[in-house]
């Protein structure tokens, strides 16, 4: 069985080391794309599996759990697994049109290869250190890959971005030390046992927000998002879209995970915190992007306001809650990852991602318009796309609890997010171009056309049938909180049933 | 031993804060390098301190006696000390190109990526 928990991770690593070896060949780019096929096909039988079988666990190297690293694949992580995939696949085949000859040659397609490698790791592991090797990984590619290509702006922002997420990784490393030294374990199933039997609850409360800092920074939350609009902006359309999509909902899992399986021992305390974060997070984010006036700069804000979003449905704790915030999570990573391949292809052919800058999209490129509303009506929660039905969940999980003032604030932000797609229509869409020039799809060349094209309405096609047709989705939704909630099947997944 | 162990930690933690503190990039770099140390020391305390117990398994024995130094932390402060250097090495490599394309190390000028509104016209 772990065969099915492994691949998924070794896959992107071999493709990385022969996109490598390929690097200056242009195959490259092919094996990087056949990789993330494979990638899609393995996560798709993991998927399968964990739907039959429910929680699944491996031992690597078949130490017995707690003392090996453990891999575990519970509905959550089974369709992070599978949503890393399918943005994995459309955006290597977004950077074939994209990506520059000298960018490949530096190793684009490898470090993109890791990078989904580290996040597919953060997913599948059971064990908190394994966890930080994973986040390393992760934030190593991603270093790379926002400074391929060294302009000014890349350099800026990632300066920024590299020093504060590395503050995060040291609060993350102690806190690991310090839940060590009070449970002796880092296995997570044996964690969440083990905490009950902590004498110095006070101390655990400590480690508890020691972890939420971390992956809050991981999670751009308020006030800890500094760094991401230093950068989102910087890099090239493939690398913010998969940044966008994948990088900060890897902190948001964390901090999912944590806070169900261990850090369950104080609710009121730590929830709460949650809960004025998730507010906070939501109204700046959504305040920044209306302040904005670049396409690339608003979507960055956006992602800090959507993220708020889901941390509200990890701190109101319900059943319900937990379901949006597991429904949001998929919706969130499929719509953003496309805004930004969309605000690509825009800067592509009308030549900036500045507002002011270009127009007439609308009426000369009017296929990329009908892209661009269904990704930008889903993330403001038009129905009856997926975005209304993840902010339906949550509003009304929040009603549930009495929670008024955050449900009215959800929905507040709800319409200040329409406020700012619309500015982005008003201004890139509508109006024509400044510069008199008439912004057609078909001045790109037909290979590069493709490859923009295919991976948008294939993540718009998906935004439809998760919004048309939610009933499943909103299923696996619910057992998937169900599971989040009662963790007995997750620790007896790993410990085995004696314990 | 611990006592002395935890004042290093608080005070490596001061002077990093201090130098995190300062506008220009290359002490903040220097800061976070001290407070990765600091980090990894918490680790190696918190996975409790034996004197000259070494875990070696004797002959013919199935587990260590009891009493023996507990060796996970050391492994686990030994890769994060292997991670940290590659971090680092990256992160001081960055403030070099920063600072030849730049032509800075005062985080109160790089605003290229986010430039102030009247720079930006």
């Amino acid at each position: 069985m772990s065969w099915y928990l492994s691949l998924p991770i070794a896959i992107p690593f071999l493709t990385a080391i022969f996109a490598f070896l390929l690097r200056a060949s242009p195959y490259g780019r092919w094996i990087s794309v056949v990789g993330s096929v494979a990638s899609l096909i393995f996560s798709i039988m993991l998927m399968s599996i964990v739907l039959r079988e429910g929680v699944i666990a491996g031992q690597m190297g078949n130490w017995p759990a707690p003392f090996g690293i453990t891999l575990v694949a519970d509905l959550l992580s089974a369709v992070m697994v599978l949503i890393t995939a399918i943005t994995g696949l459309a955006v290597a085949i977004y950077s074939m049109g994209e990506v520059t000859k000298r960018m490949e040659q530096l190793g684009y397609h490898a470090l993109f290869q890791v990078l989904i490698a580290g996040v597919t790791g953060s997913f599948l592991t059971g064990d908190l250190f394994n966890l930080y090797v994973w986040f390393e990984v992760m934030l190593i590619s991603s270093f790379g890959l926002l400074i391929l290509g060294g302009r000014k702006e890349q350099i800026d922002g990632g300066i920024k971005y590299v020093t504060l997420n590395l503050i995060s990784t040291i609060l993350f490393l102690s806190g690991i030390g310090l839940l060590y030294g009070i449970t002796g374990t880092l296995n997570l199933a044996d964690l969440s046992l083990a905490v009950e039997d902590v004498e110095n609850q006070g101390l655990l409360t400590v480690i508890a927000v020691m972890f939420m800092i971390a992956f809050g920074v991981k999670a751009a939350v308020f006030p800890l998002f500094f760094w991401l609009p230093a950068a989102y902006h910087t890099p090239a359309f493939s690398v913010s879209a998969v940044f966008a999509g994948l990088l900060t909902k890897v902190g948001v899992y964390a901090l999912i995970r944590m806070f169900t399986l261990v850090f369950d021992h104080d609710i009121g305390f730590t929830h709460t915190i949650l809960l004025w974060v998730a507010g906070l997070t939501m109204v700046t984010g959504v305040l920044g992007a209306a302040a904005q006036s670049d396409f690339r700069k608003i979507l960055s804000f956006h992602i800090i306001s959507q993220i708020g979003y889901m941390i509200l449905g990890l701190a109101l704790f319900t059943p319900l809650a937990l379901m949006g915030a597991v429904f949001y999570l998929v919706h969130h990573i499929v719509v953003k990852a496309n805004l930004f391949l969309i605000a690509g292809v825009a800067e592509k052919i009308a030549g900036s991602t500045e507002l002011a800058k270009i127009g007439g999209l609308y009426k000369s490129a009017p296929l990329l318009a009908i892209l661009f509303l269904i990704p930008a009506f889903s993330l403001a929660g038009f129905p009856p796309l997926s975005g209304f039905w993840a902010k339906y969940i949550l509003v009304s999980a929040s009603l549930e609890v009495e929670g008024w003032i955050i449900a009215g604030v959800a929905l507040a932000v709800g319409l200040l997010t329409i406020y700012s797609m619309t500015k982005i229509w008003g201004q890139a869409f509508w109006p024509a171009h400044p510069d008199g020039i008439q912004p057609k799809l078909s001045h790109l060349p037909m290979f590069t056309r493709l490859c923009y094209l295919i991976p948008i309405a294939g993540l718009a096609t998906l935004t439809i049938i998760i919004g048309f047709f939610p009933e499943p989705f909103v299923q696996f939704a619910e057992r998937s909180a169900a599971q989040l909630l009662d963790p007995t099947a997750y620790v007896t997944a790993v410990l085995g049933e004696t314990q | 031993m611990e006592i002395l162990l935890s004042i290093t930690v608080g005070i490596l933690v001061a002077a990093a804060v201090y130098l995190m503190l300062a506008r220009n990039v290359l002490r903040f770099i220097f800061g976070l390098i001290l407070i990765s140390n600091a980090a990894n020391l918490v680790i190696f305390t918190s996975g409790r301190l034996t004197l000259g117990a070494p875990p070696l398994i004797a002959d013919g024995a199935l587990a260590p006696p009891e009493g023996v130094a507990n060796a996970l932390p050391q492994a686990l402060v030994l890769t994060a000390i292997v991670i940290g250097f590659g971090l680092f090495a990256f992160a001081l490599v960055l403030i070099f190109r920063a600072y030849t394309t730049l032509g800075t190390l005062y985080s109160d000028d790089m605003r290229i990526a986010e430039p102030r509104s009247e720079d930006a016209g």
